[in-house]
């Protein structure tokens, strides 16, 4: 998953994802920029456009950046084999020019010739194979290798310990093949029916001969080279500056002929000089200016609100032996006022979950979770005395960089109206302290969870949060019939079979409750009036391709 | 007087070393692990955190990392920092905008701090008086973030005068943002200069000046101000000196990119080698800016000698 800046985070608290958490959310016929006249319009070529930006925190290699920052930096400058719909998350053939299977393990990848890095060299099927491998290969210490876990043979490229010492055995993966220079072939060691969604992503961008001679280069960390629609020519403290890329070979053409990232710590000023025309597009609207509506009057037709795929939830810790009574879950999760807290404490721009994927992806069903992610608080208390109550006082452990403690409180106090039991909040001061006590385990009660995806996927909400032992399954869920149904989804023929075996998996978590449920997060944002045609895509950044100067 | 500078440049040394130590283990030894939610909801891959560990060299003992760090320091060499660059680097990009942001400040104590508490001073009593004495304490009990915001609502947004932001660190944009920055210090200078005026009018050099019939202003301004400033000059230095450290909130309001906001990201990301860098860096400024204000003490008062 892409992490939020977490200074960003912290400073605004509350305009974030993950790490801080407090984006905001429209009613779903809000979730398309079309909310304001201003946002569409006859697209004219040429112009510059200033975009609030973010230092990145990583060297920008695709493969070593998963926080929006840098993300967005590489988005800009990378094409992939699948390109993301910026309306509908749809994926759709970018470099590739097919991706063919018959069995969801062996696939068969044909480029489209004519692609070009930055750098003038042509995007061969080595650029891919190669780059994978040296992503994957342990030693070379990427953050996001295990994109390639998929992959046949990536067992053989991780290193022997935990520290390095023991090499590992080979360095490629034997599932990646270079047929000739626009065919390769991937196989994957189980079946994995959404591949095609999952070559999307940053990580499996292409990377030019001139990286893989000297991966080191601090030059190339700050310039990268990609086939994408932009090239960057200038990269400060204060700004990166983005030019059309001439040799840009693929369909997705930007209607600008420079963007300028301006960097921005904080939310407010982005939003100050958005508002007086300095700034073209700010993607972070101040907690304060959305309470009341203040930002609406303030901008006019100038604004929007976009959907973006997080899920929030809270997680019982599996050390907490009460909790593991799923009819206590239940009763706990009934007890949650969903639509008032959203309403109320996030000014009403979240949506209450009804179910734990986010309405933005292919696969979504509606109200998966039912009667459970209802407030029906009569019906809480007799479940929760049936369930023999909780002794002790129960915790929820939040962040304290972030607007988590208004929701938190809202749900711990209706708890203890309600259903009379004891609740506390326990707030570390930051995100790394909670994600540092969780992965060691060492809270007790409930903590908070976020899932940002990857790609739009609904199984990207299932199986690395779900599946026994997954990377981010915080609280320990282990189903072997869920993970059967996981199983059975990634060897359907078709994506249309994966999403409906994928939803019955889905369906399954309301009978254990691994997590409870909360709400899906959206991204307000606003743009000046020198721009138009400004759009978010579902993962709440920028539409660079899509965006136009008046 | 060149022996006393380098009486003092030397005594530097100790102080440098105490205080680059107290904050390496202040900073190293917090509890957390630096690469804790660096990678998002799931903890790194292992391959990652042991690289990141031995990169930084944080698989060694406090001990072994400060002496390291100590010896890249002789050379110049503040590290590299979590995210690649170097932080001599980070640091030279952002010091002129704090240099440049600090001197507008210190420009607006001078010229409107001074000359209010003057005013103020002469006028002893007075209606004048008391509004700069009111209109200081004002400025002094409102916090610097209510005076930014508000000052970048009104000049910057809604009248136009002045840039909303100064995320390029150019003059012009620095503007606003100094005097807010100043605004604070004004209030000191103003209240400092005045009392030692009013001090000093009672002191027998101004009776025999003003028997041996010099006007009033020039009593004022040839021998009671200049009596009168120092004080105000060791304030001016200590807060310039400060300065130089960046002013985080005035910074976070108006996107400065300057010293302030880069020490404030770097603690919250945990990135260590940008915080021990930088915070030596200013260790050294500090240093540096009270030698100047000791300096300037003996060219201000002969009586005042460093041989």
């Amino acid at each position: 998953m892409r992490r939020i800046t977490p200074l960003v985070a912290l400073s605004i608290s509350g305009v974030m994802l993950l790490s801080a958490c407090g984006q905001d959310v429209a009613a779903p016929n809000e979730s398309s920029s079309s909310t304001a006249s201003a946002a569409t319009g006859p697209a004219k070529d040429g112009g510059t456009v200033s975009i609030r930006g973010c230092t990145p925190q990583n060297p920008l290699i695709p493969s070593d950046t998963n926080e929006t920052c840098g993300g967005n930096v590489l988005d800009a400058v990378t094409a992939k084999l699948v390109h993301y719909n910026s309306d509908t998350a749809a994926p759709e053939l970018d470099i590739a020019q097919s991706i063919d299977t018959t069995d969801n393990q062996h696939f068969t990848v044909k480029l489209n010739p004519g692609y070009k890095f930055s750098d003038g060299t042509e995007v061969k099927a080595k650029n891919f194979v190669d780059g994978w491998n040296w992503a994957a290969y342990g030693p070379n210490a990427q953050q996001n290798s295990y994109f390639f876990e998929p992959i046949t043979g990536y067992k053989d490229v991780q290193c022997g310990d935990d520290d390095c010492k023991v090499k590992p055995k080979a360095t490629t993966m034997s599932g990646l093949k270079v047929v000739d220079d626009h065919t390769f072939t991937i196989d994957t060691s189980e079946k994995v029916s959404n591949l095609k969604i999952r070559l999307g992503y940053t990580a499996f961008a292409p990377l030019p001969d001139s990286f893989l001679k000297a991966p080191t280069d601090k030059k190339w960390q700050k310039f990268p080279v990609g086939a994408g629609p932009f090239t960057i020519t200038q990269n400060t403290a204060t700004q990166i500056v983005f030019k059309k890329n001439p040799d840009y070979g693929g369909k997705f053409k930007p209607h600008v002929d420079e963007v300028t990232y301006k960097i921005y710590n904080d939310a407010a000023p982005a939003y100050n000089d958005v508002v007086a025309n300095n700034l073209d597009v700010t993607d972070l609207i101040p907690t304060d200016q959305l309470t009341n509506d203040q930002w609406k009057s303030d901008l006019q037709n100038r604004w929007g609100i976009r959907q973006s795929g997080v899920f929030q939830s809270i997680t019982a810790s599996s050390k907490d032996k009460q909790l593991q009574n799923q009819d206590l879950l239940k009763a706990l999760s009934m007890d949650i006022d969903r639509p008032t807290i959203t309403k109320q404490i996030f000014a009403g721009s979240r949506t209450p979950a009804d179910g734990w994927v986010s309405p933005v992806v292919d696969g979504y069903k509606p109200g998966v979770c039912g009667d459970l992610c209802k407030y029906d608080k009569t019906k809480a208390k007799e479940m929760y005395d049936k369930a023999g109550g909780y002794k002790g006082t129960l915790t929820i452990a939040v962040n304290g960089d972030g607007d988590h403690k208004a929701w938190s409180q809202a749900v711990c106090n209706g708890w203890k109206n309600d259903l009379g039991l004891n609740c506390q909040l326990k707030i570390t001061p930051d995100f790394k302290t909670l994600r540092d006590q969780i992965t060691k385990r060492e809270l007790t009660g409930f903590f908070r969870t976020g899932w940002q995806m990857d790609y739009p996927s609904i199984e990207n909400f299932l199986t690395p949060l779900y599946a026994t032992g997954a990377s981010s399954n915080d609280g320990d869920y282990s189903n072997k019939a869920f993970d059967a149904k996981l199983q059975e989804a990634a060897a359907a023929p078709d994506e249309e079979q994966a999403n409906k075996v994928y939803q019955e998996a889905e369906a399954m978590l309301a009978e254990k409750m691994p997590a409870i449920p909360l709400w899906y997060v959206s991204t307000p944002f606003a743009w000046s009036t020198k721009v138009t045609n400004v759009k978010l895509t579902p993962f709440g950044t920028i539409d660079l391709t899509a965006i136009s100067v008046k | 007087m060149l022996k006393y500078v380098i009486r003092r440049l030397l005594q530097m040394i100790p102080v440098v070393i105490g205080a680059t130590f107290i904050l390496f283990c202040l900073v190293f030894a917090l509890p957390g692990d630096p690469t804790a939610g660096r990678c998002g909801d799931r903890p790194c891959p292992p391959a990652y955190v042991a690289a990141f560990r031995a990169e930084y060299h944080l698989d060694k003992p406090l001990l072994v990392q400060y002496g390291l760090y100590l010896g890249r320091l002789l050379h110049g060499d503040l590290g590299v920092n979590f995210y690649g660059n170097t932080v001599v680097s980070e640091l030279a990009a952002r010091y002129p905008v704090t240099l440049r942001l600090a001197f507008i400040a210190v420009l607006v104590e001078i010229f409107v701090g001074i000359a209010a508490g003057v005013i103020a001073g002469v006028r002893h009593g007075g209606f004048l008086d008391y509004l700069i004495l009111v209109s200081s304490l004002v400025v002094i009990s409102i916090p610097i973030f209510v005076i930014g915001s508000l000052a970048q609502l009104v000049f910057g947004m809604k009248l136009g005068w002045f840039p909303v932001t100064a995320g390029d660190g150019s003059w012009s944009q620095l503007v606003l943002p100094g005097f807010v920055l100043g605004a604070l210090s004004v209030a000191y200078v103003a209240r400092l200069t005045r009392a030692n005026l009013i001090d000093n009018q009672h002191a027998d050099y101004v009776r025999t000046a003003k028997a041996k019939g010099l006007s009033g202003f020039r009593i004022v301004t040839i021998h009671t101000l200049r009596n009168s400033l120092i004080p105000v000059i060791t304030f001016i230095g200590y807060d310039f000196g400060s300065l130089m450290g960046g002013a985080i909130v005035t910074e976070q309001i108006f996107n400065i990119n300057g010293i302030g906001n880069f020490i404030f990201r770097s603690i919250n990301q945990r990135d260590g080698v940008s915080v021990v860098g930088a915070v030596t860096c200013l260790v050294l400024v500090y240093l540096l800016a009270n030698l100047l204000v000791d300096l300037l003490y003996g060219v201000l008062d002969p009586r005042i000698s460093h041989d």
